[in-house]
């Protein structure tokens, strides 16, 4: 072994740590009263300020003060809409308490998790976890490589005692109780008359290695997570994406995102399949299977891939995730000479589990007046009693499209980002649909002509649609990497105790015993129980070891 | 058959409460008489009986998970239904195991009574017909992700259970319970014994919950897009892993140490019921497979 132990270890340990655990520690060390001096208020002067404060902070109270406190402030985040987790409800909320919105937005409840005071009391908590643990692993790295403790001054304290006669010569006993150590696992130094050992290093490292870990964590995400960046789109059957910035409906880019970032390859989705179950209890239907073929399109190679639920498809450097799916009828709309104007799908959005869904249209140009369309899509349309219509089946059975019809300014050329799900309806003028005594009820194939003599509009077939998420995380694998240390850390430390066996030569010069004493760091109910395994194991083969001579 | 089966399962879910009950009964009975003679007084020959009556509803219970399990064809932890019928089982079994390593029978009425009001409430609020798997949700981290989250909560709760007899217990040995009526604590070990066995079981179901948030990341990562995303099941996690992370710490802790610790295992398990019962149901979020 290099070198002694290091003589005061108590500077190196958090001011408050349980007695039992210092005693450990220190042995010998006069039982001054620690704590005191930082209970009290600091006396002096700006350095020794500086010093109470920086020794409250890395107390093990203030640790746990902070956990609690990071637990508190989380609640809010489960509570009020979170913006990003529930954008959307964020807007509801909005709309809902308009005076709520403004307070709760001053003091950032709807960012709970990025808001000054949520990320004060986490940075605390980790500067008090660094100020915890770099002493504490300076302390450890010079432990590891000390020999055991010496023995106590007085063995009347220790919590494990016990004699046996020395069978065999005091010599034979001690190395075989030597012995007896090593196998353990124990670090042993035997002098002539003494044994002084020392197991469970690993406690104190697993530990370490936990803390080390979290930080590792807070690191990779302080400083990869900047080069992020995830993005949302629909992709009809037949569709190609492209992964560019133009074609996402929207993204959102980490801080430090650079859109060269985004590696050129194309996505088509060939055909989306859900299946559905009947649940004979509720009678409502449930689905049991969304399957989405798609060819990728990297460089110049194409292949086929399934993207489904639960199995995100790998492009380049990202993943695409499966996250929704609905319907986009086809919509054919003709000026009055029969000139087609308008021909695509369009994705309606699902509003139930029938896929009840709508959408919107918006015809700016080739018309004599600009023509918004408000489009309910129903995929097994029945009649209500009430006469509307509802979709009892996610199926298409009997896909049916209805819509109310505007003429009037769309908004489109004032510059400002129009909703794509949204008609501004209060400054456009209805011309069929609901309430106008001229119901517009589609079924594949079906035209209808616009009043006015504006011209037609054809619901020429069905398609189905997928919203996925792409995204880009290069946190994952420092997050990985730390959580694997978390895990062995805490195993390892939660695993291992902290023990420290002594064995001397005692009694007069006809009697001699050997007399073993040990203890543990922290509580240890089977310390009788391990130490008395050795002790017996020792007595045993040296009884043997005797009856056999 | 699959009804027939889900009906069986139904039928030896009350039976495993009546037989609960029983227990519960004779734990009770068993109190009292220690109570009467004061003192450390040695276990009554009820005790007996009413561990005998525990493990019979143990293996009843045991029935009703299997058998739902297999009319099901599935894990049996899909929906609130069926997680807290399978959590109180594992309470139930690791308050049993735990017997086998150190008699902690004292808390028996406290984790048999438990088992009754857990099993009572899920089986009338929460009671679901056995109904096909969500997409999102046929996935082998449903096994892995939901059994840490059963085990966690099952030691989590057997630990409640020490934690509140180690702060009665505190309170008595201060002389502050000493009317009739706390007598019963006579049966239970001191105070620090409490406190030491309820470390060890809580650290058991810190560990656990770690897997939980660590598995649930991961499938969070596949099925969402994203490991975390403070979704408020999410959020939940972890402040009760924060919490029990507070409760070790206060452990190692000088003036931490016994009443205080207990408080913070009993806050860290009230969380673990709020984010079952109150999240699940009230709340909106990405986690929303209660099937109600």
């Amino acid at each position: 072994m290099a070198s002694r132990r290091p003589s005061d270890p108590a500077s190196l340990q958090p001011v408050d740590l349980a007695d039992t655990t210092s005693e450990f520690d220190s042995p010998n060390a006069p039982r001054k009263n620690r704590l005191d001096a930082p209970i009290r208020g600091p006396k002096l002067g700006p350095l020794e300020f500086l010093r109470w404060v920086w020794r409250v902070l890395t107390s093990m109270r203030t640790a746990i003060i902070l956990l609690v406190l990071v637990a508190f402030a989380s609640i809010p985040g489960s509570l009020v809409p979170q913006r990003s987790s529930d954008p959307n409800g964020v807007i509801v909320f909005r709309d809902a308490n308009p005076e709520l919105f403004t307070f709760y937005e001053s003091i950032q409840l709807f960012d709970t998790f990025t808001s000054v005071w949520f990320s004060a009391i986490y940075l605390l908590l980790f500067i008090s976890l660094i100020g915890c643990i770099v002493p504490r692993t300076l302390y450890h790295w010079r432990i590891l490589r000390a020999e055991p403790a010496d023995e106590p001054a007085s063995w009347v304290r220790l919590p494990y005692r016990r004699t046996e006669p020395a069978v065999g010569g005091t010599v034979a006993a001690l190395d075989r109780a030597e012995s007896v150590l090593k196998n353990a696992h124990y670090r042993v130094v035997r002098n002539d008359n003494s044994i002084r050992a020392e197991f469970g290093y690993l406690r104190e490292t697993g530990n370490l290695v936990f803390h080390v870990a979290l930080v590792g964590i807070l690191a990779t995400l302080a400083v990869t997570g900047g080069y992020g960046w995830s993005g949302q789109r629909i992709i009809i059957e037949g569709q190609t994406f492209t992964n560019q910035l133009a074609s996402y409906d929207s993204f959102h880019p980490g801080s430090w995102f650079a859109e060269q970032q985004l590696e050129p390859y194309g996505v088509t989705l060939e055909s989306f399949t859900p299946e559905y179950t009947k649940d004979a209890v509720k009678n409502v239907w449930m689905p049991i299977d969304f399957t989405a073929s798609v060819s990728v399109t990297e460089g110049n190679e194409t292949r086929g891939a399934v993207l489904k639920v639960n199995e995100p498809l790998v492009a380049g450097s990202s993943q695409m995730y499966l996250l929704g799916n609905g319907f986009a009828p086809v919509i054919t709309v003709r000026d009055p000479e029969g000139t087609v104007v308008f021909d695509q799908p369009v994705a309606f959005l699902s509003q139930d589990s029938n896929l009840t869904s709508v959408g919107v249209i918006k015809i700016p140009d080739g018309l004599s007046e600009q023509l918004g369309l408000q489009g309910f899509f129903y995929p097994s349309a029945v009649d209500l009693e009430s006469g509307a219509l509802s979709s009892n089946n996610p199926e298409p059975t009997n896909p049916t499209v209805t819509f109310n019809i505007y003429t009037g300014d769309l908004g489109l050329d004032s510059g400002v980002t129009a909703n794509v799900f949204q008609l501004p309806i209060e400054s456009l003028t209805q011309i069929a649909g609901r309430h106008t005594g001229t119901d517009v009820v589609l079924t594949p194939g079906d035209s209808f002509d616009l009043p006015g003599g504006l011209g037609s509009i054809e619901f020429t077939s069905i398609r189905r649609f997928i919203g996925v998420e792409i995204r880009h995380d290069p946190t994952q694998v420092g997050v990985a990497v730390s959580t694997f240390f978390i895990v062995a850390g805490l195993l390892a430390s939660l695993g291992t105790r902290r023990r420290r066996v002594w064995v001397r030569v005692r009694g007069s010069a006809r009697n001699r015993e050997i007399e073993w004493g040990g203890m543990s760091r922290g509580d240890d109910p089977r310390l009788d129980v391990a130490l008395n395994r050795l002790v017996d194991k020792t007595r045993q083969t040296l009884t043997d070891k005797v009856a056999g001579e | 058959m699959t009804n027939s089966l889900e009906s069986i399962s139904l039928i030896a879910t009350y039976s495993a409460m009546a037989v609960y009950t029983l227990a519960f009964i004779l734990f009770t009975v068993d109190l009292a008489g220690r109570a009467a003679t004061d003192g450390q007084s040695p276990p009554t020959r009820w005790l007996r009986s009413a561990m005998a009556v525990l493990v019979l509803g143990f293996v009843i219970h045991f029935g009703a998970d299997v058998t739902r399990a297999i009319s099901a064809h599935r894990v049996p932890w899909a929906n609130m239904y069926e997680f807290g019928l399978t959590a109180t089982l594992v309470l139930v079994g690791v308050f049993l195991g735990i017997n086998i390593w150190r008699d902690v029978r004292f808390v028996g009425a406290f984790v048999s009574g438990f088992a009754i009001l857990a099993l009572g409430i899920v089986t009338v609020n929460f009671y679901v017909a056995v109904s096909p798997l969500p997409p999102a949700l046929q996935n082998y981290w449903l096994v892995i992700h939901v059994c840490v989250a059963v085990l966690g909560t099952g030691f989590f709760a057997t630990g409640a259970a020490l934690s509140a007899s180690q702060l009665l217990q505190q309170s008595r040995e201060e002389g502050k319970l000493h009317t009739r009526s706390w007598r019963f604590l006579s049966a239970f070990p001191s105070s620090e014994t409490l406190e030491a066995l309820a470390y060890r079981i809580l650290v058991i179901g810190f560990v656990f919950w770690t897997f939980t948030v660590i598995a649930g990341a991961i499938w969070a990562e596949r099925a969402w897009g994203r490991y975390w995303g403070w979704d408020t099941k999410e959020v939940w996690s972890f402040i009760i892993w924060t919490l029990f992370a507070g409760y070790i710490h206060a452990r190692a802790t000088r003036g931490w140490r016994g009443r205080p610790a207990a408080i913070l295992s009993l806050v860290g398990f009230g969380a673990v019921l709020f984010n079952y019962g109150i999240v699940n149901i009230f709340f909106k979020g990405l986690h929303a497979y209660s099937g109600l």
